[in-house]
């Protein structure tokens, strides 16, 4: 158990650190901080995981109001701020265009959580965020129809639609192995910040799938990025500037996940960690997700994913410093459980 | 006047023939999904969809190397609901052979409970999977409920009967 005085030291620093980003807003995007001057700063990055063994009612439902209570420990815990408004005007600029960039990937059952982006798109409004400013997206109506959401595009209103409707950059971008990537317009073009909320899952491919597997949903032809298990293109993707430097804060959906068999919905692999995994360091968060699905593994006496042949190499890559996205040591993670 | 009267009735002989010549193909076209009704209780709630095995991934992105490389050629996919409660999603994948459709078949987990169904199956408390053929068949429901099992089986038998 941590002491008193090392809590309050790391939370504080978060908050800092949070306020320091919303300061660098000020002076525009552009000039945002770096993720690795974040890390320069504190030595190392913080997650929070957050969970509630009661999340789930009886009848297999998620309580919203539960799930609601949930992200606001979770985001106390991160920012030091117990008043989750105070919180959220640490974390975005309250008078820009912010993203919720979900996953409906695998369909209705495995898909970013309805009642976890009402609660987000209900604390951005209470921080000062314009409905209209609230663009809550991902590939396409199907995907976020999967999600238990509504199509909108009425710009009073928290708008919902996908890259169907806004469509994608024609000049494409690059990055090491992620060539020719074109990217959704909706990313490059109308958020100025976005908030990524991956769901948890096992992937047959990449062998997890969370916060910066994600970010295939913001390009035209994701398949081309599957080589080699997703490596190195999960991390070259994400080191395109505009993903770098306007998608950076995530708050993971661990509520339901699948734990073999992923990234679709395979109910007799389905499992509830009842949990939100809350960070700014994407390969900190997806470190933290991966050991969850191995311990969820070793617990049912599923082999390790290194041991079906799919290990996340992706992650160790984002890691390197040819692409310092983050950290993937444990010994510069700073992980807080509430 | 004759040479217009002999236009129309060319042209109405064409659309007639075209018209006849696409029902046809209507007819012989692959549809193992059964009507609404068609099984006691089940209703169809969505149109059919169908990825060639080169757009799969817009349809399963992430799964779908594994079907590709067991030799997928088209999947087709279509959305139930049971008493108008309990939602269904059904895939009908067709493979290039029936070796294609055991491959995906026996990568299913230890707890599967073996079903008489087409050349083989197993049924879980969610799901039911078996193949015909070069055909692989996948039937999800979005919720369990006791009658949950029992429901999917009948429908899995209405798509059996048509593959």
């Amino acid at each position: 158990m941590k002491s008193r005085r090392e809590f309050i030291k790391t939370t504080a620093t978060g908050a800092l650190l949070l306020g320091s980003s919303a300061a660098a807003d000020k002076l525009g995007l552009a000039a945002m901080l770096d993720q690795n001057a974040r890390h320069a700063a504190t030595g190392k990055s913080k997650v929070v995981v957050a969970r509630d063994a009661a999340l789930h009612g009886q009848d297999g439902q998620l309580d919203e109001k539960r799930v609601l209570a949930l992200l606001d420990r979770a985001i106390a815990a991160y920012t030091g701020h117990d008043k989750p408004v105070e919180a959220w005007k640490r974390i975005v600029p309250v008078d820009k265009v912010i993203g919720l960039k979900v996953n409906g990937l695998g369909g209705k059952g495995i898909s970013t959580h309805a009642a976890l982006v009402m609660a987000v798109c209900e604390r951005l409004q209470q921080a000062g965020v314009k409905p209209g400013n609230i663009l809550v997206w991902d590939r396409t109506a199907r995907d976020l129809q999967a999600c238990g959401l509504t199509i909108s595009t009425d710009p009073n209103h928290i708008r919902v639609y996908g890259s169907d409707v806004a469509g994608f950059e024609d000049q494409p971008v690059a990055f090491g192995s992620a060539v020719n990537v074109k990217l959704a317009k909706i990313l490059t073009r109308e958020c100025d910040m976005v908030l990524n909320l991956p769901i948890l899952k096992d992937h047959e491919m990449a062998g997890v799938t969370f916060s910066m597997k994600n970010m295939f949903g913001v390009v035209k032809h994701p398949n081309e990025l599957h080589a080699d298990g997703c490596n190195p293109g999960v991390a070259d993707l994400n080191c395109i500037p505009v993903v770098r430097q306007k998608v950076r804060f995530t708050i993971g959906d661990a509520m339901t996940s699948v734990y073999d068999g992923g990234p679709g919905f395979h109910p007799e692999r389905l499992w509830q960690p009842n949990a939100l995994i809350v960070g700014e360091d994407r390969v900190a968060l997806d470190h933290t997700a991966w050991k969850m699905i191995e311990r969820k593994r070793a617990e049912v006496g599923m082999p390790t994913l290194e041991g079906v042949g799919r290990p996340p190499l992706y992650i160790a890559t984002a890691a390197d410093p040819a692409h310092g996205l983050g950290y993937n040591d444990p010994q510069h993670i700073h992980l807080l459980e509430v | 006047m004759i040479r217009s009267r002999i236009w129309i009735v060319a042209t109405t002989a064409v659309v007639m023939v075209a018209a006849t010549a696409g029902t046809g193909c209507k007819k012989h076209q692959f549809d193992p999904f059964p009507a609404s009704g068609a099984v006691a209780d089940w209703q169809k709630t969505s149109d059919t969809r169908t990825f060639a095995a080169k757009d799969l991934w817009q349809y399963i992105d992430g799964d779908a190397e594994q079907y590709i490389s067991a030799g997928v050629v088209s999947t087709s996919t279509s959305d139930y609901k049971y008493q108008n409660q309990l939602e269904a999603t059904v895939d009908v994948h067709t493979m290039g052979d029936a070796a294609g459709a055991r491959k995906i078949l026996e990568t299913g987990t230890s707890d599967a409970k073996p079903i008489q169904l087409g050349d083989a199956g197993v049924a879980y408390a969610q799901s039911v999977i078996f193949r015909k053929g070069p055909y692989l068949v996948r039937i999800v429901a979005y919720e369990s409920t006791p009658g949950t099992p029992q429901a999917l089986l009948a429908l899995a038998h209405g798509v059996e009967a048509k593959l």
